[in-house]
C-alpha cells in the first residue's frame, strides 16, 4: 500500500539572507510515515520547524523558497523533488498559517472557483463543489462578498473552502484553528472529521491549541530542532506534561486536571475530555 | 460609573458600501485598571469595536471617548498615547527594518529620551526573548516570533490602556505564559486591558468581566464565573465553556460549587472536597 506520507531523513535549510550569511538546517534529519487516513497533530515551539515541514509536504519548499533539501519527501507516492506544486494540486492540499496569504479573488465564489477552473473542471462540477465547500464551512451568506471584507474567521474558513475543493488526498493544516470563534472551531473539526470518514482523507495539522488536537488526532509529534523528539498518541503525550513543557508544548485542561491530582492524591487518573473526566472523578469521590 | 477609561455611547457603525451595520447602538464603560475580554463569534464586530478605541474607525453615530475625552478631531497618533494596540494580525503593524528599530519606534513618538527609550527596548527585548534576533529583519522571523515582536512593542510603550485582538494566536506555550505573566503584572500595575479571545479558558482565568458580543450588540456582560452559567448566552454567542468551567459544572450534585476558573482551583476544590468526605462528618449546627 501508498504511504499517504514518507519522509525519509530529511534536512532542509533556507537560502541564507546573504551570501555567505550562514543557512541553518530548519529541518534536521525527520523521518515520518503516515498511511492513509490517518490525523497527524504536529507540535513543537515557536520555530521548531512545524511550518517549514507543511511547505515540504506540500512541495513548496524548496521549489518556491529556494534553499537545500536533502533526503527524500514523498507523498501519496510521489517525490516532491520530481513533482512540483502544479502536479500536486489534487493530491495535497495546503491551509497556510495567515489566510490572507491566500486570498487573492474579488469574490467569496470566485476564490473558490479558481482552483477548479485552473483544475479544468467542467462547470457543473465546478458548481457542485462550490456549493458543497460554501454548505459546508457555513459561507451560504457571504458568496458574493469580497474576501478582505470578511472577518478573521470567514477568512480562514474560505481558505479552507478553497483548499477542499480541491478534494486533496492529503491536507497540510497550519494552525487551522487559529483566530476562529469556538463554534466555528467545532463547525470545521466536524467538517474534517467527515471528510477522514467519507473519503479517507489524510490530515496532517500544526496546531498549538492543545484541546482540538486531544479530541481529534490519533498520532501526535513534537519538534524541537527540526526533528521529531516524541512522538505517540495524544493521550500518552498529553500525560507527561514535564516532557511536554520543557519542549514549549501546552496540555489540554482535562489532562493538566489529572496530573495534578495524581500528584495531589496519588492517584492514577487519564482522561482528555470533560466526560471522561466527570466519570472518573464521581467514582473517585464515591 | 466613576472615571472609565474608555467609554462607548450608542455606537453605529457600517463599513463604506455594505447595508447591515457592524455595530448596532452599542453602550461600554471600561473603568480604569479592569481586565476585560470581549468575545463573540467571527464577525460579531469585536474588531470593528476595538478600532474605534484607537481612532483607526470613527463612528457614524454616537461617540468614544479615551481617558476621558472624546476621541473625534484626535489622531490615531495622539490616541496611541493612551491606547496600545496589537493587531489581530502581525504584518499589519511591523514596517521596520530591524527588530529593535521596530520596538523603538512607538516610545521615539512618545518624545521620549534616546537613554529612556533605549532602557525600554532592551527591557522588552529581554522579557520577550527577542535579544538574539534585535537586529534580524522581522519579516524574516516565524509566525510565532513576529508575534512576541509586536507584543515587545507594545510593552515598550507602556500605554494606559492595551486592546489586544486575538493575541495568543500562533503563540506556544511559554509564549503564552509569558505574554499572560506580563498581562498579569500590568493589571498589578493599574493598567487597563480589553483582550479580544476566542479562548474561553484564558477568558475565564484572567479577566475581571467578560463582555459577549452578537451582531454589534453586547448581550451579556458578567464576571466569568457568572457568564459561563449562562446556556442561552453561550450558544447565542457561539461560545463554549472551558473544559474546567464545564466539569465544575458538572460535578454540582457531588458537591462541588461549579465555579472553577482555573484547573489549580478546580483541583484545589476537588482535593477538600475529597477530604472532606473522609474525615468524620460533623454534626450540624441547628439552622437559626
Amino acid at each position: 500500500m501508498t504511504l499517504a506520507i514518507q519522509i525519509e531523513q530529511a534536512r532542509f535549510a533556507y537560502p541564507p539572507l546573504a551570501p555567505g550569511q550562514p543557512a541553518p538546517w530548519v529541518i534536521d534529519g525527520l523521518d515520518l510515515a503516515l498511511g492513509q487516513g490517518e490525523w497527524l497533530a504536529v507540535m513543537g515551539a515557536s520555530d521548531a520547524g512545524k511550518t517549514t515541514l507543511c511547505l515540504l509536504l506540500a512541495g513548496l519548499a524548496p521549489y518556491l523558497t529556494g534553499g537545500e533539501l536533502q533526503g527524500r519527501v514523498t507523498v501519496a507516492g510521489r517525490d516532491t523533488a520530481d513533482h512540483p506544486p502544479p502536479a500536486l494540486a489534487g493530491v495535497v492540499g495546503l491551509l497556510f498559517q495567515e489566510p490572507e496569504a491566500q486570498l487573492f479573488n474579488p469574490t467569496v465564489e470566485t476564490e473558490v472557483a479558481w482552483g477548479l477552473e485552473n483544475l479544468g473542471l467542467p462547470l457543473p462540477e465546478i458548481h457542485s463543489r462550490l456549493d458543497e465547500v460554501l454548505a459546508l464551512l457555513c459561507l451560504d451568506q457571504v458568496r458574493q462578498r469580497a474576501p478582505g471584507d470578511l472577518s478573521g474567521g470567514e477568512k480562514k474558513r474560505l481558505a479552507l473552502a478553497s483548499v477542499l475543493a480541491m478534494r486533496p488526498s492529503l491536507l497540510v493544516l497550519d494552525e487551522p484553528m487559529g483566530g476562529l470563534d469556538p463554534a466555528g472551531q467545532r463547525d470545521v473539526l466536524d467538517a474534517l472529521s467527515g471528510l477522514r470518514r467519507d473519503r479517507s482523507t489524510t490530515i496532517v495539522m500544526t496546531e498549538s491549541d492543545p484541546e482540538a488536537v486531544a479530541a481529534f488526532a490519533d498520532r501526535m509529534i513534537v519538534l524541537d530542532g527540526g526533528r521529531i523528539a516524541l512522538e505517540g498518541t495524544p493521550r500518552d503525550l498529553f500525560h507527561r506534561p514535564g516532557q511536554l513543557a520543557a519542549l514549549g508544548v501546552a496540555v489540554p485542561q482535562m489532562a493538566r486536571v489529572a496530573v495534578t491530582l495524581n500528584e495531589k492524591l496519588g492517584a492514577a487518573f487519564s482522561f482528555t475530555s470533560v466526560d471522561e473526566a466527570r466519570q472518573a472523578l464521581a467514582v473517585y469521590l464515591g | 460609573m466613576a472615571d472609565p477609561i474608555l467609554e462607548a455611547q450608542g455606537l453605529w457603525f457600517w463599513y463604506a458600501g455594505e447595508q447591515a451595520p457592524v455595530l448596532r447602538g452599542l453602550d461600554l464603560a471600561v473603568p480604569r485598571g479592569e481586565f476585560l475580554a470581549l468575545v463573540g463569534a467571527n464577525g460579531s464586530g469585536k474588531t470593528t469595536l476595538t478600532k474605534h478605541f484607537n481612532g483607526l474607525l470613527r463612528p457614524r453615530r454616537g461617540s468614544v471617548r479615551v481617558d476621558g475625552q472624546d476621541a473625534a478631531g484626535r489622531s490615531v497618533g495622539e490616541l496611541a498615547r493612551h491606547v496600545g494596540y496589537l493587531f489581530q494580525n502581525p504584518e499589519q503593524q511591523i514596517f521596520s527594518p530591524t527588530v529593535r528599530q521596530e520596538l523603538a519606534f512607538g516610545p521615539q513618538n512618545l518624545g521620549l529620551s534616546p537613554a529612556e527609550v533605549e532602557a525600554r527596548v532592551d527591557g522588552a527585548l529581554a522579557r520577550f526573548r527577542l535579544s538574539d534576533v534585535a537586529g534580524s529583519p522581522p519579516a524574516i522571523l516565524s509566525y510565532g516570533l513576529r508575534r512576541r515582536v509586536t507584543l515587545a512593542s507594545l510593552a515598550a510603550m507602556d500605554p494606559p490602556l492595551l486592546v489586544l485582538d486575538e493575541p495568543t494566536v500562533g503563540l506556544d506555550a511559554p509564549g503564552l505564559a509569558e505574554t499572560f505573566g506580563w498581562l498579569a503584572e500590568l493589571h498589578a500595575r493599574g493598567r487597563t486591558i480589553v483582550l479580544v479571545t476566542h479562548d474561553m479558558s484564558l477568558a475565564a482565568e484572567h479577566a475581571d468581566r467578560v463582555v459577549a458580543m452578537r451582531q454589534g450588540q453586547i448581550i451579556a456582560s458578567a464576571p466569568p464565573s457568572e457568564l459561563f452559567r449562562q446556556r442561552g448566552v453561550l450558544s447565542q454567542a457561539s461560545l463554549v465553556a472551558p473544559p474546567v468551567v464545564a466539569l465544575a459544572r458538572a460535578l454540582i450534585p457531588l458537591g462541588m460549587r461549579g465555579d472553577s476558573r482555573s484547573v489549580e482551583s478546580f483541583c484545589e476544590e476537588y482535593a477538600a472536597l475529597l477530604a472532606g468526605r473522609a474525615a468524620p462528618r460533623q454534626p450540624r449546627e441547628p439552622e437559626l
